[in-house]
């Protein structure tokens, strides 16, 4: 497994004071915050920062980080000594939401094994002596094509449940889940997954997994919320003369008529084309004006007759200049 | 050792179009107690109907308001007011990102 430099993660020295480490964590868990920032790598960032705060916080954790010694860099091939565990007692609790599999391994080579109590769910105590619980609910991130909100689409998804036996042994579970994307979802909302969550303590009931929604980037649709936007290019005769032509929507094609005198930018709305559901969206189509490339006498001749014919024309009225 | 199998999950709905949610639906789903909820009605982050904590019901952008509440209250040490005022702000930092997206800008 790879070494891990805590100090490096967190920008700190060797030698840095607790108080340095708090102020240091405060700082960079403002900057990758995964509900604060949008930065695609947030959430590692955040788990990384998250990892090296747990152990340099804590003196026990630290004293046996440090033990390891000054010389080993981020990266490099790494094997905790045969006597690792000697002398500590750990009492580590979760960072984050059900936090027992978001460590590297090297941390749970390092503070995991005969680290007692340090899992998720063995710090709750066993599921006897009647004790009944909610398992807790967990979370995650999954990113859908636009298509899959207009139709609902089958997905399927691959979970690592982290689990502790009774002998208190980590393992990693894989559990794999089928369900069918509720159609007329929108990007920033969630899917709650009945009973895909933690597992309950007792005869407690299972948690709820919440699958925060994103959108993949489509090369043509934009989406606000429910609306749905396509850049239409149309041809100058098709924007001036108006026009009735095809048009590719998530759901389908329509017809769409383009009224004469219509400019670039020009927003068409197609109500209720948007991203269904009880107040389904509106599609709207942004006409952009492409023009024929003048690459032939006869195409020449063209431009030189809508020069002579539109004299009074000032394409840049609006910036207050002449023609 | 993995065990691995294949479930088939059909019970699927979307959050935000929840109106009908507890208070310990709440406290379950962000993983913390009563009192840090109540603090967060208090600081108006959530507004719930109803009366009284029994009957009081939130909804699902309540739930993904309290989430991030939370997180940031246990995560960067604010308090439920700086918790309040930051929600505000990447809310509305969030409507600007939502308007420039319509306008075609990549944010």
């Amino acid at each position: 497994m790879e070494f891990k430099d805590y100090y490096t993660v967190m920008g700190l020295a060797r030698g840095a004071t607790a108080d340095d480490i708090k102020k240091a964590y405060r700082k960079l868990a403002r900057k990758y915050h995964p509900d604060v920032s949008k930065e695609a790598s947030a959430d590692a960032l955040f788990k990384e920062l998250g990892e090296a705060y747990e152990v340099l916080k804590d003196p026990e954790k630290r004293a046996a980080y440090d033990r390891l010694g000054a010389n080993w860099k981020a990266g490099q091939d790494f094997q905790p000594p045969p006597d690792w565990n000697a002398g500590f007692e750990g009492h580590g609790r979760g960072f984050g939401d059900g936090a027992g599999g978001d460590h590297s391994d090297f941390f749970e080579a390092l503070f995991r094994r005969g680290f007692a109590g340090a899992g998720p769910t063995a710090g709750r105590g066993p599921a006897s002596g009647g004790v009944h619980a909610h398992g807790e609910d967990r979370h995650a991130r999954i990113q859908i094509d636009l298509e899959d909100a207009y139709f609902g689409g089958q997905r399927s998804l691959s979970l690592q449940i982290p689990q502790i036996d009774a002998q208190g042994r980590m393992s990693v579970r894989d559990h794999k889940i089928e369900f069918v994307i509720p159609k007329g979802v929108r990007a920033g909302q969630h899917i709650r997954l009945a009973g895909q969550g933690g597992e309950p303590i007792g005869q407690g009931q299972a948690g709820d997994l919440y699958l925060e929604v994103t959108f993949r980037p489509h090369a043509h649709y934009r989406v606000d919320q429910r609306d749905v936007y396509l850049d239409l290019p149309v041809a100058p005769w098709e924007a001036a003369l108006g026009a009735q032509i095809e048009v590719p929507t998530p759901a389908g094609s329509v017809e769409l008529t383009i009224p004469p005198g219509s400019g670039a930018g020009r927003k068409l709305r197609v109500k209720g084309r948007g991203i269904p559901g009880k107040t389904p969206g509106d599609f709207y189509f942004v006409l952009q004006i492409v023009l024929p490339a003048a690459d032939s006498d006869a195409a020449r001749a063209v431009y030189t007759a809508m020069r002579s014919q539109f004299t009074s024309f000032n394409p840049r009225s609006k910036l207050g200049v002449p023609a | 050792m993995s065990v691995n199998y294949t479930h088939s999950v059909t019970d699927v709905l979307i959050l935000e179009e929840q109106q009908d949610l507890t208070l310990d639906i709440l406290c379950r789903a962000c993983s913390t107690e009563v009192e840090q909820l109540l603090e967060l009605v208090d600081e108006g982050v959530i507004v719930p109907t109803g009366d009284a904590p029994e009957v009081w019901r939130f909804t699902g952008v309540h739930l993904r308001r309290a989430r991030i509440a939370v997180h940031l209250q246990r995560d960067l040490g604010v308090n439920p007011a700086g918790a309040a005022l930051a929600l505000q702000l990447m809310e509305e930092r969030e409507e600007l990102r939502a308007r420039l997206r319509a306008l075609g800008v990549s944010v």
